[in-house]
C-alpha cells in the first residue's frame, strides 16, 4: 500500500494558509458581519501596497539578502507624485518617473552589494536613509492629490462592481496581476530558479554557472520596482504622499514574509505565501479594530509571537530534512 | 611597520573621517571648537526645565515630533554657539543641570558627546554582538522597554504607591534604574536563548523582539508619554560630573569595564574564535553557545542603560520613539569602527569613535540649518562610503586601477 506523504516543503505555506483560516473563523464566531465579502475585499484593499512590497522583499530574501528600503522608498515615491502632481505635472509622467526612480534605486543597491561584496543589511540601510530624506527634500509637509483626472479616472472607471456595495478596485487587481506575475516569474522561469540556487548556496550556485551577479542585482532592482509600484498604489489608496509614512514597514515586510512560510536564510519559500503572510497581518489587525476595547500594541505583540512560532517550525523542519537526508 | 601600528590601523580611516569633518567645521562653523566653563550656582541648584515640554501631540505625528523633540534637545547648546553675546553674562541660568564640583564644560563638542552617549554604549554591546558573527537589531526596542518601565515605576515612588517610597526621591530613584537595567537583561537573555540556545539566525531572533518589544513598552506605559521630574534620573544624561556631563562618564565606565573583560581576560578571544568558526571553537573546547548568549545579555544591558539615557535626556518614556532607528545607529558605528560584520575581529575603541562621528556628522547638520529629516541623506552616503573604504573588495579595485595605470606608465 502506498503511503501518502506530504511534500515537507509545503509544510510551512500550509501552515501559514492554515493560520490565516483560523484567524479568519475566530474573527466569525467572536464578530457579527466579520465574515462579510465587503470585510475580506477591505483586507485586500488596505494592504495591497504592502502586499506589492512584501513581493519585492520575499524575492530579495530568496537570495539570501535583505532589503530594508522599502517603507522609505515608499514613502519618497508617494510624497514624488504627489508634489509632481501639485506643481502641474500629467500624473502619468510622474508615475513613470517614481517607478524608473525605484527601478534606478534597487539596482545601485544591487549594484554596491554585488560589486563590492557589501553586507545587503548595510547598503539596504543606507538606502534606507538616504531616500527617506530625498523624501524630506521633495517636501516636508504632506500633500494631497486632489482633481487630478488620472487618480479620479482609475477611481471611477478602473473599479468593477463584483455585487452591490463590493468593488473590486483597481490597486486591488493591479496587486493580484503583481501577484500572478511574480509566482510565475519565481516558479517557471530561468532567472526565478537562479534566484532559489542562489538563495540555497551561493557558491555552488556560481560554481554551476549560473549568473549569481546578474541574478541578485536584478533581484534588487525587482524590489526596488515593487516598492515603487507600491508607493504608487499608496498615493492612489490614500490621494496623499507624505514623507513620513511607512516608518518600519519594512520589518513589517520582513514579518510578512516569514510568516509567509518563507526562510530568512534564503532559498526556501514561496513568494505566493508572501499573501497569506500579509493578509494574517491584516486579520489581526482588522480583529483588533473589530474588537475596540485591545490596545492595538497588541497587534505587534501578535505578530511577533507569530514571527517566533514559523521561526521554531522553520528550524524543526530544517533539522528533520537534515537527519533524514543523513539517513539516506 | 611595528606592532603598535597594526593595533590602531582599524581606527584610521574612522578617525580621518572624523577629522576631516572636524576641519570642515573648524573653517565653515563659528565658534565650533569654543568649550566654556560654567559655574552652577550650588550643587543643590535642581534641574532646570530649560528642555521644552514635550507636547501630548507627540503620539500623532510620531517620528517629525521625535525630530522635533531631538531638535530641541540639541537646540540649547547650539544656540550660545551661534549667538555669544547674551549668553556669556548669564552662565549659570544656562546650566543643564547639577555638577558635583560646581564648574563644567559648555560647547558643541560637549554637547556631541553628550548626546551620542545613547550611540556609543548600544555601539559597546552591539560591537560584542557582531563579533561574534551576530546582529542584534532589537536594541532600540529594548530601549524602549526599559525606559518605559523605569518611568513608570519612578511615577508610582512619586505617588508612594510602590515598596521603597520611603526612601524619598534623593534615594528611590535608583529602583527604576535597576528594575529597568534586569528588564533589559532579561531581554539579552532571551535574544541569547533563541539564538545560542535554539539556534535561530541571529537577525531573524532579534526580528521578534524588534517587532514586540515597542508592543510591550506600550503596555507597560499603557500607550501615555510618562513624564518624570526626578532629579536623579533626569541627572543621568543631564547632570554634570567631574567637569563633563555624567552621560559620558557613563559611557567611559562601560567602556572600561568590557574593554578589560574583553583584553584582559580570555573572553575577547573566545567571541573572535566563535565569530570565526564557531564548529572548530567548540572542538577546541570552546563553551560556543555560552559565549555567544552572554553577548546577548551583555547586548541587552547595554540597551537598558542607553534606554536610561534616552528616557533621563527628555524626561519621559516615549515608547513609539524611544530608540527608534537606534539600532541602526549602533551598527554603523560598529561598522564604521572596523569591526567586520561577518564576526571574527572587534575593535571597542573604534565603535565609539564610529559613533561620535556619527552624531558629529549629525550635530553639523544640525549647525548648519539642515531640516533633521534631511540629515539622513549625507549620514547615508558616509556610511557607504566608509563601507566601501573598508571592503577588501573595492579596495583590491581600486588598486588595481592604479597598479595598471603604473605598470602602463612603466611600459611608456
Amino acid at each position: 500500500m502506498k503511503q501518502f506523504k506530504f511534500p515537507m516543503r509545503y509544510v510551512p505555506i500550509s501552515a501559514t494558509i492554515l493560520v490565516f483560516f483560523i484567524v479568519y473563523l475566530i474573527g466569525i464566531i467572536c464578530f457579527d458581519n466579520f465574515g462579510s465579502p465587503k470585510v475580506f475585499m477591505n483586507l485586500f484593499l488596505n494592504y495591497a501596497y504592502l502586499g506589492i512590497a512584501v513581493i519585492g522583499t520575499a524575492l530579495v530574501i530568496l537570495t539570501g539578502g535583505i532589503d530594508l528600503s522599502v517603507g522609505s522608498v515608499i514613502a519618497f515615491t508617494s510624497i514624488l507624485i504627489a508634489k509632481m502632481i501639485n506643481t502641474g505635472c500629467n500624473a502619468l509622467v510622474a508615475i513613470a518617473l517614481a517607478l524608473v526612480i525605484g527601478i534606478l534605486f534597487g539596482m545601485l543597491q544591487g549594484w554596491l552589494i554585488h560589486n563590492f561584496s557589501l553586507p545587503p543589511f548595510l547598503v539596504t540601510l543606507a538606502g534606507m536613509f538616504f531616500i527617506r530624506g530625498c523624501g524630506f527634500i521633495v517636501s516636508e509637509e504632506s500633500l494631497s492629490i486632489q482633481n487630478d483626472p488620472v487618480f479620479s479616472f482609475i477611481q471611477d472607471n478602473l473599479t468593477i462592481t463584483l455585487a452591490k456595495g463590493l468593488h473590486l478596485r483597481f490597486i486591488v487587481m493591479l496587486y493580484i496581476a503583481v501577484l500572478i506575475i511574480a509566482v510565475i516569474f519565481s516558479q517557471r522561469t530561468r532567472a526565478g530558479r537562479s534566484i532559489y540556487a542562489i538563495g540555497d548556496n551561493e557558491l555552488a550556485a556560481t560554481l554551476m554557472g549560473i549568473p549569481v551577479g546578474r541574478t541578485k542585482i536584478m533581484t534588487y532592482t525587482i524590489a526596488g520596482f515593487c516598492s515603487a509600484l507600491a508607493g504608487v498604489v499608496y498615493a492612489i489608496y490614500l490621494k496623499a504622499g507624505n514623507p513620513l509614512n511607512c516608518v518600519g514597514l519594512e520589518m513589517d515586510a520582513i514579518a510578512a514574509v516569514v510568516i509567509g512560510g518563507t526562510l530568512l536564510t534564503g532559498g526556501v519559500g514561496y513568494v505566493f505565501g508572501s499573501l497569506f503572510g500579509v493578509l494574517v497581518l491584516g486579520l489581526i489587525q482588522t480583529l483588533i479594530q473589530f474588537n475596540g476595547h485591545i490596545n492595538s500594541w497588541w497587534t505587534r505583540i501578535i505578530v511577533g509571537l507569530l514571527v517566533l512560532a514559523f521561526i521554531f517550525m522553520q528550524n524543526l523542519i530544517t533539522k528533520i530534512s537534515k537527519s533524514k537526508s543523513k539517513s539516506h | 611597520m611595528n606592532k603598535s601600528s597594526n593595533k590602531f590601523r582599524h581606527l584610521v580611516w574612522p578617525l580621518v573621517s572624523l577629522a576631516l569633518l572636524l576641519l570642515f567645521n573648524a573653517i565653515f562653523t563659528d565658534n565650533f571648537f569654543k568649550v566654556e566653563i560654567k559655574k552652577v550656582d550650588s550643587v543643590q541648584e535642581s534641574v532646570r526645565d530649560q528642555i521644552p515640554e514635550i507636547p501630548d501631540e507627540l503620539t500623532g505625528t510620531a517620528a517629525e515630533a521625535s525630530a522635533k523633540a531631538e531638535a530641541e534637545i540639541q537646540a540649547p547648546a547650539e544656540q550660545p554657539a551661534a549667538k555669544q553675546a547674551p549668553v556669556e553674562q548669564a552662565p549659570a541660568k544656562e546650566g543643564k543641570g547639577v555638577s558635583i564640583f560646581g564648574y563644567y564644560l559648555y560647547g558643541t563638542p560637549i554637547d556631541i558627546l553628550n548626546q551620542g552617549a545613547k550611540v556609543m554604549v548600544l555601539a559597546i554591546g552591539m560591537t560584542l554582538v557582531i563579533a561574534t558573527g551576530g546582529i542584534d537589531i532589537s536594541v532600540g526596542a529594548v530601549m524602549a522597554i526599559a525606559g518605559a518601565i523605569a518611568a513608570l515605576l519612578i511615577s508610582m515612588l512619586d505617588a508612594g504607591n510602590f515598596p521603597g517610597a520611603s526612601m524619598g526621591p534623593a534615594v528611590y530613584w535608583i529602583i527604576p534604574v535597576i528594575a529597568a537595567l534586569i528588564l533589559a537583561t532579561v531581554a539579552g537573555v532571551w535574544n541569547g536563548m533563541l539564538v545560542a540556545g535554539f539556534g535561530i539566525q541571529p537577525m531573524v531572533a532579534t526580528l521578534v523582539l524588534m517587532v514586540a518589544g515597542r508592543g510591550v513598552a506600550q503596555l507597560i506605559t499603557d500607550g501615555q508619554i510618562i513624564t518624570f521630574t526626578n532629579p536623579g534620573l533626569v541627572f543621568l544624561c543631564n547632570g554634570h560630573a567631574l567637569f563633563l556631563p555624567f552621560s559620558v562618564w557613563i559611557v567611559v565606565a562601560m567602556y572600561v569595564i568590557f574593554g578589560l573583560l574583553t583584553r584582559k581576560t580570555a573572553f575577547g578571544l573566545f567571541i573572535e574564535s566563535v565569530g570565526n568558526n564557531e564548529r572548530a571553537s567548540r572542538y577546541a573546547g570552546i563553551e560556543a553557545r555560552r559565549i555567544k548568549w552572554l553577548a546577548y545579555v551583555i547586548c541587552g544591558f547595554c540597551a537598558g542603560v542607553a534606554g536610561l539615557l534616552a528616557a533621563s535626556n527628555i524626561k519621559c518614556a516615549d515608547s513609539n520613539n524611544a530608540g527608534l532607528n537606534l539600532e541602526l545607529d549602533a551598527i554603523l558605528a560598529t561598522v564604521i569602527g572596523g569591526t567586520s560584520m561577518a564576526g571574527g575581529r572587534f575593535f571597542l575603541s573604534g565603535s565609539l569613535v564610529g559613533a561620535i562621528l556619527i552624531q558629529t556628522l549629525t550635530t553639523t547638520m544640525y549647525m548648519k540649518n539642515v531640516s533633521p529629516a534631511i540629515v539622513a541623506v549625507p549620514k547615508a552616503m558616509v556610511v557607504i562610503i566608509v563601507c566601501l573604504l573598508q571592503s577588501p573588495v573595492f579596495r583590491a579595485k581600486v588598486l588595481s586601477i592604479f597598479a595598471s595605470k603604473a605598470a602602463k606608465g612603466g611600459v611608456q
